[in-house]
């Protein structure tokens, strides 16, 4: 088990990063600034977030690559990296196996030597034999289907190849903990995702323990047993992927996981998991809210778009019955948005593509009242 | 890459693109074009095309051709090879000097470069300026100032360091800046820069993540460096020893200055001085030349098929992650020590030794009597000096013209190789860079070949000079205009054509004004390696008709070294101010790859 505890990393303003953070002289810049998680066995735990957010950072102080400027990272009993006690441990050592975005596939070596490189490199005690060397990249090709190109120079093979003989590479010593950095985000759009299913099923059948890091949500909600959003270097929100997508703790989360239609309002009753409140433009009930607020609390209201159920007639009776005007519709192939106007307010429905509905339209809307989620106003 | 479009930058965006021809769909606008001779783009682009045919051509025809003539004036004969090079020509030994010469100062020049260019870019170093600051000498500091600043300091009996720091610590004094291993050093010591230049960009094209997965695979330091850095970074190394080993052999002016002193030859002084005794034998001279362009050829063919051959080694590259510095440690005040000693060694002693002498009557090491006799008088004499004058008049009047008309050459020349498919474009390419394998005294001796038979008037004229310029500098505006016109969009153009401008009006409208930042780096370069250029200009001027490189050699051939210094410091100083208007101007790309003498 990984655990990365009160995780900082700040960079002295000097130089060449000045203008490029953005930032006054002197003043010291946090990439990270506090990041706490733990990483179980066996779970491939994803770190996501817009580009900038600390996600590489926190791998790379992770992976030993960067060093951070506070806090302390385990593996299992033993210590990475802690402040307190001035350890850090030299990337060479920690015994991690990295895929890096570029994949940085050595282009003076075959197929072999890139997988064997890690093997080679042990310390003369721990390292097998030739021929155990031989069995395992042999082995480790095999699982990722490139034992045919073993002799090939590495740079003749293809994105998708070089991304899986990475992958190998990383594999080939059973490291406690592999660390993928958008590995999947040089490859076309096809191909990516074939090799998430590859990835999640590779981690899966050999139990690996992984973080990955992503930018691209739709990968961290297939993939991850866990995801933890990041937004300016600290986490918003762990949680499993459904967790995530349909119970978004902050702002940032539903609107960066999906899409959402949000709206401010305020709280008039509370009993139990049902929160009521008031919009400019109606009453919103929700259920099963776990975080409570007080009456008279502001609260943000988020709706998934297909969360919104439109009809032409309305259905009387039923909580959270909206009506309003068709604004405008897009037709995606397997999804249709409406727009409809509720007076100055736009909310997003996506539905079936069977179902049409010509601008200037009156409709009438529903939402169930589990769907409706709660986020606190930052 | 190929050699000729290799350029350097220091901002860390890796090495510019290499002029890739974008492939344009417009078959055979050449060919239309030059069936329509009458209409001004077909002018234009024909008469470039002649021009750098010309240009690049007729001297090696002509060097070619005077050379085999057999004495009789009809008829192939090899008379000139074996008086240049048989029985008690010396040539053997020549072309060993030559050889342990260019080789000795290539490998200076690569160790010191490389392991600068690791320490600047991928160590904690301090004093991260300095390196680049000493990386402009020699831009700022001609060759031929380079080697008399040494001569001041390793002259065996006046020389400082012999004097000031041998002969009262050990006794003896045992630097002798007139030997090879003389010209080893002070040639090694101005290439490295170069050296340096190219191999920073090699460090910083390299992803580093290429290094990083070998440390994340669990290789130590130095398992990282022998079994990914280096061998990844090999071809680089290998381009840039054998383009240090081009220049080294091509330079003039440091065995002009440091070896005729004790009759150790290389080719090109050897040139110089067959062309100097009496009666000149002009056909021995060719042979030399031929000689020496036969071995610069196949140095800069080879570092140019190495070159493209390391094009294999490029793989993906993901974001450009900042690698971590390797962290010094406790040798951090060593290196940094060291760094200082370079530039103190190779930038301060230098230039200050050459003010010194400035100021001397007879130039002699410091003591109370020469410090007290200092005096203006050198500056008041060089300021009364009527050539003085009359050479930096005529240095501008070269500098300007070579720098404006080869700027404007290679904008329609690398326009008709990237934005056209008309046949022989590759060719052009080619022939634009041709001149870069030709060294600057061969150039010297093929045109005054040209210009003694030809009945233009131009022997004896400063328009010689600015043929020659013209020529030199061909490959380099060239590369500067190629890499402009390699960033404009094509779309840029059709536009202006779809909106109705002709072609000439695209070109000047459009292109000519986009391309202009890289076609003012590329005038303000020209400029700067005009004022120095020596090694050619010493074959082709004619008294009066001085510039400001050969009023220095003058000088230094009549032994007024403190006129000489004088002299230099205000060169220096000139060109100073012409670097930093080039980097106020933000032309930045490519002005540190020196790659003249």
């Amino acid at each position: 088990m990984l655990t990365v505890e009160s995780l900082k990393k700040s960079y002295d303003d000097t130089s060449g990063r000045k203008a490029k953070r953005g930032s006054g002289a002197g003043t010291r810049v946090y990439a990270v600034g506090g990041v706490d998680f733990e990483v179980h066995d066996g779970e491939l735990f994803t770190l996501l977030g817009p580009s900038g957010c600390g996600k590489t950072t926190t791998l790379r102080s992770v992976a030993g690559l960067e060093r951070p400027t506070e806090g302390r990272v385990t593996l299992g009993g033993k210590v990475l990296y802690d402040h307190k006690q001035g350890i850090n441990m030299r990337a060479n050592r920690r015994g991690l196996g990295m895929v890096f975005q570029s994949y940085a596939i050595w282009p003076h070596m075959s197929v072999f030597k890139n997988v064997s490189f890690p093997l080679d490199v042990l310390p003369r005690g721990k390292r097998p034999d030739r021929k155990e060397i031989e069995d395992r990249v042999g082995q480790v090709l095999d699982v990722i289907e490139l034992g045919a190109y073993a002799s090939r120079p590495a740079t003749k093979l293809s994105g998708g190849q070089q991304q899986r003989l990475a992958l190998a590479r990383a594999l080939v010593t059973r490291p406690e903990l592999m660390l993928l950095d958008e590995p999947l985000s040089n490859l076309d759009a096809k191909l990516r995702e074939t090799m998430r299913f590859e990835l999640k099923r590779l981690q899966r059948e050999l139990n690996l323990t992984a973080i990955y890091v992503t930018h691209d949500q739709s990968e961290a909600l297939v993939m991850s047993n866990r995801i933890a959003v990041m937004n300016q270097g600290r986490i918003e929100q762990i949680g499993k992927p459904r967790e995530i997508y349909t119970k978004p703790a902050t702002r940032f989360v539903a609107e960066f996981i999906g899409t959402s239609n949000f709206m401010e309002a305020k709280v008039v009753s509370v009993k139990g998991d049902e929160v009521q409140a008031d919009t400019a433009h109606g009453r919103m009930v929700a259920r099963g809210v776990e975080r409570t607020p007080a009456i008279g609390d502001t609260v943000l209201i988020s709706i998934r778009p297909e969360c919104v159920d439109l009809s032409r007639e309305p259905r009387g009776d039923v909580p959270n019955e909206w009506s309003g005007t068709i604004r405008n519709r897009a037709f995606m192939g397997d999804v249709v948005d409406h727009i409809v106007g509720v007076g100055d307010l736009e909310i997003r429905n996506r539905s079936n593509p069977n179902l049409s509905i010509p601008p200037g339209t009156e409709v009438h809307f529903t939402v169930a009242p589990d769907k409706v989620t709660l986020v606190p106003v930052d | 890459m190929t050699l000729a479009t290799t350029t350097t930058r220091d901002d860390g965006a890796g090495p510019a693109p290499a002029p890739q021809p974008p492939e344009v769909t417009r078959p055979g606008r050449l060919v239309r074009l030059l069936r329509r001779p009458l209409s001004l783009q077909g002018l234009l682009v024909g008469g470039a095309v002649i021009i750098v045919g010309y240009l690049a051509v007729v001297p090696l025809g002509y060097l070619i051709h005077d050379t085999f003539l057999s004495a009789d004036g009809n008829g192939v004969s090899f008379g000139a090879f074996s008086r240049a090079y048989g029985g008690n020509s010396q040539s053997g030994e020549m072309m060993l000097n030559s050889l342990w010469f260019a080789v000795g100062a290539a490998a200076l020049a690569l160790v010191l470069g490389t392991s600068l260019a690791y320490i600047q870019v991928r160590t904690d170093t301090p004093f991260k300026a300095l390196f680049f600051a000493a990386s402009l000498v020699p831009l700022i500091v001609p060759g031929i100032l380079y080697a008399t600043s040494w001569i001041f300091l390793g002259d065996p009996s006046s020389g400082l360091l012999n004097a000031l720091v041998f002969k009262p610590l050990f006794g003896s004094t045992p630097i002798n800046i007139y030997s090879v291993w003389g010209m080893i050093w002070v040639q090694g010591l101005h290439l490295a820069p170069v050296a340096f230049l190219l191999m920073v960009a090699a460090f910083r094209a390299m992803d580093p993540s290429l290094e990083e997965s070998a440390a994340m695979s669990g290789a130590s330091r130095i398992t990282v460096l022998r079994r990914v850095t280096v061998p990844l970074l090999r071809p680089a190394m290998i381009s840039a020893a054998l383009l240090m080993f081009v220049q080294s052999l091509e330079s003039f002016e440091v065995p002009g200055l440091l070896g005729l002193q004790n009759g150790i030859y290389v080719f090109t002084s050897r040139i110089y001085f067959v062309l100097r005794a009496y009666p000149v034998d002009y056909g021995a001279a060719g042979a030399y030349a031929i000689g020496l362009l036969v071995i610069a050829a196949a140095g800069v063919l080879l570092s140019a098929w190495l070159q493209r051959s390391s094009r294999n080694f490029q793989t993906v590259t993901g974001k450009a992650f900042r690698p971590r510095p390797v962290e010094l440690g406790r040798a951090r005040p060593f290196v940094g020590a060291g760094v200082i000693l370079y530039f103190l060694l190779t930038v301060v002693l230098p230039v200050a030794v050459l003010v010194y002498a400035s100021l001397l009557k007879y130039y002699a090491a410091p003591t109370h009597k020469t410090l007290s006799q200092m005096t203006l008088a050198n500056y008041r004499q060089v300021l009364n000096m009527p050539l003085a004058f009359t050479a930096l008049k005529n240095s501008l009047i070269v500098g300007l013209g070579a720098a404006t008309a080869v700027m404007l050459l290679t904008s329609i020349v690398s326009w008709v190789v990237l934005r056209t498919k008309a046949p022989g474009r590759r060719a052009l390419d080619l022939l634009a860079f041709t001149p870069i394998v030709i060294p600057g005294l061969v150039l010297g001796l093929a045109l005054s070949f040209v210009y003694l038979r030809m009945p233009l008037p131009i022997y004896g004229t400063l328009l010689i000079l600015l043929v020659s310029y013209c020529t030199r500098y061909l490959p380099y505006g060239m590369r500067y205009a190629s890499s402009a016109m390699a960033q404009m969009s094509p779309e840029l153009e059709e536009s202006a054509a779809v909106s109705g401008a002709s072609w000439f009006q695209t070109f000047r409208r459009v292109v000519l004004p986009l391309m202009s930042g890289g076609i003012l780096a590329g005038w303000v370069y020209i400029l700067v390696v005009s004022f120095r250029e020596l090694s050619s200009t010493i074959l082709l001027y004619s008294p009066g008709k001085e510039v400001l490189s050969v009023l220095i050699w003058e000088q230094f051939e009549n032994g007024q070294f403190t006129t000489l210094a004088a002299l230099g410091v205000l060169m220096v100083v000139l060109l100073v101010v012409l670097v930093s208007v080039a980097y106020r101007l933000g032309a930045r790309f490519g002005l540190q790859n020196d790659s003249a003498n």
